[in-house]
């Protein structure tokens, strides 16, 4: 019997995301997928999948499911948050093999946006348009193109599993930078000559309108040239676009594929898994990057996903995380010098 | 003012590049835009992911990490030598699609034609008359720029964008007009809807226009309104 996760609590917003769907811009389709592709990967790679397959976006939790028929292996990564399963306290960054019946409880994030439940082999959804990734405004993706909600039964792509759980090395952490690095441009001319200066120098707040869409942000005003409706054309991932009132949006995942707003500047693409993580009232700071300087931050944040897999390490069942979290790791104590 | 020279090309960020032929609402840049997107379907650009063409750019999206910035320009440049200066428009198909206008289904109608000092009668005239072209498929799935809009008809949009607007509506926002895929937030003058569904993810052609097809807007009274919409339920065609 394949199995199943039953949705107990759905949180706010949860829905299956995948690394995207390509090709469809032309029709208006975003590519949606998981906002942060980093978490998306990690979660993946300790049950053993592939790094684009589908897992649950969880925003802000709290959420909880149970296992249902079957038995299966699940890991998350991204935002922290307390697990329980069965009601006793588990560690997040290593994958569990739970069976039919077990509970999952994740508490309200205390640090991040979004959580990814990864299942091995991935959840049994069809493809739409080359993905399983939800679009909520087109209805398509995930499961029946909507969020999941409370008693949902989500289908898993199962098999048996004999290998070892797999935990994240202490202190594992992808390539990161203190400040978004923009790409200026590609309508910078529809500004005034201090308005990337502006950008560039000053501080911005994520505002409450942050979604998959994109973040509307408040600071300094960032003032338009000559008018603020360009002749609608192509919004580029990371894309900071400026409406009339002079505050930037950065265009996120399910952006508008073609959108009429001056384009300043662009976030580049290794920067933004990390801004998914960012919550509203989070301040943000921007830095100009050359085009080969972005290349290189896309190969250094590739090369450390390749890697990953192979950076896993297996649970030791002698100090597995129960014993951990019960037993006394300090033997005694020196003041340091007789060492 | 800055004479710019066309066509240009811009990077949007590390992983797309815009490729610009002019700042105008024409045929023949759209025309243009349709021929380089062509060019570049038959070549084998190492690391393309896609194009998107718009009113008057094409946007390439790439892999920077199989082809450089510098080194997909040199080759667009290549392509765009092959552009023809005039290029002759696709033929794209022609649609009839029949709209409701006014009423529940054109909230703005009435305050449009109030405002542009036309009757309702002729707000419908100059909206049904022209066969308009399909300049760009965006915003949502399947949703359709059309040009040219009657100059006289030209209405800014809200100030405050509405945040629901029924799939079906047909709007004018400043000089375009545009028939609104799914259900979203909009800021444009709602003059009429249509039964007609642009995206139907269930359909065999899930998305009903492209770039480069004509439309005409038939009006129907709403007392049509139910038949029709039975028939695009029942997977009918409506339009022709």
């Amino acid at each position: 019997m394949s199995a199943a996760l039953r949705v107990l609590v759905p949180g706010p917003l949860t829905t299956l995301q995948d690394g995207g769907r390509q090709g469809w811009l032309r029709f208006g389709l975003p590519p949606s997928g998981a906002m942060d592709k980093v978490a998306l990967a990690t979660a993946n790679a300790l049950v053993g999948n592939p790094a684009d397959t589908g897992a649950l976006e969880i925003t802000m939790g709290p959420a909880a499911f149970r296992v249902e028929a079957g038995s299966t292996r699940i890991a998350f990564a991204g935002g922290e948050a307390n697990l329980t399963i069965d009601g006793k306290p588990a560690l997040l960054d290593r994958s569990h093999s739970l069976a039919a019946g077990a509970e999952l409880r994740l508490s309200l994030l205390r640090r991040g946006l979004r959580l990814y439940l990864a299942v091995r082999g991935g959840f049994l959804a069809a493809p739409v348009f080359g993905s399983t990734a939800t679009n909520l405004r087109a209805g398509i993706g995930g499961f029946a193109g909507r969020a999941i909600a409370a008693g949902d039964e989500l289908p898993i792509r199962g098999g048996a599993i004999a290998e070892p759980e797999l935990r994240l090395p202490f202190g594992l952490a992808p390539p990161s930078h203190p400040r978004l690095r923009v790409v200026p441009g590609p309508q910078t001319e529809y500004f005034t000559a201090d308005a990337l200066a502006t950008l560039l120098s000053a501080e911005y707040a994520i505002t409450p309108q942050a979604d998959r869409m994109g973040y509307r942000l408040a600071g300094p005003r960032l003032a338009h040239a000559k008018g603020f409706n360009s002749i609608s054309d192509a919004v580029a991932p990371g894309c900071i676009q400026v409406p009339g009132e002079g505050q930037p949006i950065i265009m996120m995942a399910d952006r508008q594929t073609t959108g009429g707003y001056p384009k300043l500047a662009t976030i580049i693409s290794a920067d933004l898994p990390a801004l998914a993580q960012r919550r509203p009232g989070d301040k943000l700071r921007f830095e100009e990057i050359g085009l080969d300087a972005a290349r290189e931050a896309r190969r250094l944040l590739r090369d450390w996903l390749s890697q990953l897999p192979g950076r896993l390490l297996p649970v030791v069942p002698l100090i597995d995380s129960e014993r951990l979290l019960t037993a006394n790791l300090i033997s005694g104590v020196t003041d340091g010098s007789s060492s | 003012m800055v004479t710019l020279s066309y066509p240009r090309i811009l990077p949007a960020g590390d992983t797309a590049l815009i490729v610009e032929f002019g700042d105008a609402i024409d045929v023949e840049i759209n025309a243009r835009v349709l021929a380089l997107d062509r060019l570049v379907a038959a070549s084998a650009i190492p690391g393309l992911v896609e194009t998107l063409p718009t009113y008057r750019s094409l946007f390439v999206v790439y892999e920077p990490l199989a082809v450089s910035y510098t080194e997909l320009s040199a080759a667009l440049d290549r392509l765009l030598a092959e552009v023809p200066a005039r290029p002759v428009p696709a033929r794209g198909r022609f649609w009839r699609i029949p709209v409701v206008y006014g009423g529940e289904f054109g909230v703005d109608f009435a305050a449009v034609a109030a405002r542009l000092d036309l009757g309702e009668a002729e707000l419908i005239a100059r909206h049904t008359a022209p066969i308009y072209r399909v300049f760009m498929i965006g915003f949502q799935p399947g949703y359709a720029y059309l040009g040219d809009l009657d100059p006289s008809l030209h209405s800014a949009r809200h100030e405050v964008p509405r945040l629901k607007v029924p799939a079906g509506s047909v709007s004018i926002g400043g000089i375009q007009t545009s028939i609104h895929s799914v259900e979203a937030p909009s800021g444009w003058q709602l003059l009429g809807r249509t039964p007609l569904r642009l995206f139907d993810p269930t359909r065999p052609e899930p998305f009903l226009l492209a770039t480069g097809d004509k439309v005409r807007f038939d009006p129907v009274p709403a007392a049509a309104w139910d038949a029709l919409a039975q028939r695009v339920a029942a997977g009918e065609s409506v339009a022709e």
